[in-house]
């Protein structure tokens, strides 16, 4: 199955810049399908991203998340081919990961 | 006022032969005459616009649009739709057989072909079309149209045909003529509560605003098609387009892949023909 993670990092610097693209339904269990029926609550709980062992960016989001999320922020550090780790968990309990490099 | 005044133009210049030969001139169609005056008044109208830019709609025309779009494009929200569409297009049917083996050239940039005019059946066969009559040669149930797994697989077509000028054609066959005939028809034809036609918005009012969206000429619009609209948060193809069109002047929509829609397809890409494929694009 392909990531459903996409990140762009880009070493800045003494700060790198992160943009990352998550692909995920984030129904509220809100909506209703075409019989009518609520379509179940299925969004991501937590999302963080690691470097160099360190968290450096948490997000914790709900219901009120659009679908495909897309998160962009900068962090101290972070230097050209350096290993940046996202993942996420959902209310589901299911979860994704994906390590990217860090570009120059 | 200046659309206005050139209809006004245009019809007193018809009236004329009009008047001496009425049967011929109803009878007479002229796709390449049509074709080139469509193309200059779309050039006319933007002139500061190159002929590939005219398949990137409203950010061709719009500079502030096209800034956001830049930094979208960093991350296209039609990438998953495309790894959906290429992994489906190269696995195999349950015969063995794939999508590949019934589109010429393996199905491989050839977007820019569709829709195609068949003169062993005598009608419009689009893209949409072709994928869904594949499926059913090699036993498969056709996917249902508009968005999902059928405009996934557009779009990794539309991707390998990147660059590749819109080369429809208008085979010399009555049947093609009266089809190109019915799609001008409708394209010009007011409907719907709000009496417009699609010319009312895509050409008249090309590039202005329509509340917060800025109207994309029509001159090259398919160009870019499947196109992921924010609006609708997922992917939609040429016909759910059309649809939504037709709903938003208030008048009931044609079934996708109706004739109807086929044929304006036929016109409205036979009128882009030389606009490279961009395909897949990401709308507002």
């Amino acid at each position: 199955m392909p990531s459903t993670i996409r990140v762009r990092a880009v070493a800045a610097g003494d700060s790198t810049d992160v943009q990352a693209l998550i692909q995920h339904p984030m129904d509220s269990g809100f909506v209703k399908d075409s019989d009518g029926k609520l379509i179940p609550p299925h969004y991501i709980e937590v999302l963080t991203f690691e470097h160099d062992g360190k968290v450096v960016f948490t997000a914790l989001w709900g219901p009120a998340v659009a679908k495909d999320p897309y998160v962009k922020f900068a962090f101290k550090g972070g230097k050209s081919g350096d290993d940046l780790k996202v993942s996420w968990t959902d209310n589901l309990g299911k979860s994704d990961t994906s390590v990217a490099k860090i570009m120059g | 006022m200046r659309a206005g005044h050139l209809c006004r133009l245009a019809f007193a210049v018809a009236a004329l032969p009009g008047l001496i030969g009425l049967t011929h001139a109803a009878a007479k169609a002229d796709p390449a005459a049509d074709q080139h005056a469509f193309q200059v008044y779309a050039r006319s109208q933007f002139p500061a616009v190159p002929l590939a830019d005219f398949g990137n709609g409203p950010y061709a025309v719009n500079a502030p649009m096209r800034k956001q779009w830049e930094e979208i494009m960093q991350f296209p929200p039609y990438d998953f739709a495309l790894d959906e569409g290429k992994a489906a297009f190269e696995k195999p049917f349950a015969n063995g057989r794939s999508y590949g083996d019934c589109f010429p050239n393996k199905g491989i940039g050839i977007r820019q072909t569709f829709p195609y005019f068949d003169t062993a059946t005598g009608e419009v066969v689009t893209l949409d079309l072709a994928i869904n009559r594949c499926r059913e040669a090699n036993g498969e149930k056709p996917l249902p149209y508009q968005t999902g797994l059928i405009a996934s697989i557009d779009a990794y077509m539309a991707e390998t045909s990147r660059g590749k000028p819109f080369d429809i054609k208008i085979p010399d066959d009555p049947r093609a003529l009266a089809a190109y005939q019915d799609g001008k028809r409708f394209f010009y034809t007011r409907r719907g509560q709000l009496n417009f036609s699609c010319a009312s918005c895509h050409v008249q009012a090309a590039g202005q605003r329509l509340r917060g969206d800025i109207l994309a000429p029509a001159f090259g619009i398919l160009a870019a098609f499947p196109i992921y609209r924010s609006d609708w948060g997922s992917m939609g193809t040429i016909d759910r387009r059309f649809t939504s069109c037709n709903s938003q002047v208030r008048s009931v929509p044609f079934k996708p892949q109706d004739k109807a829609y086929r044929d304006l397809e036929y016109f409205l890409s036979y009128m882009s023909n030389g606009v490279p494929i961009t395909g897949p694009g990401a709308r507002p």
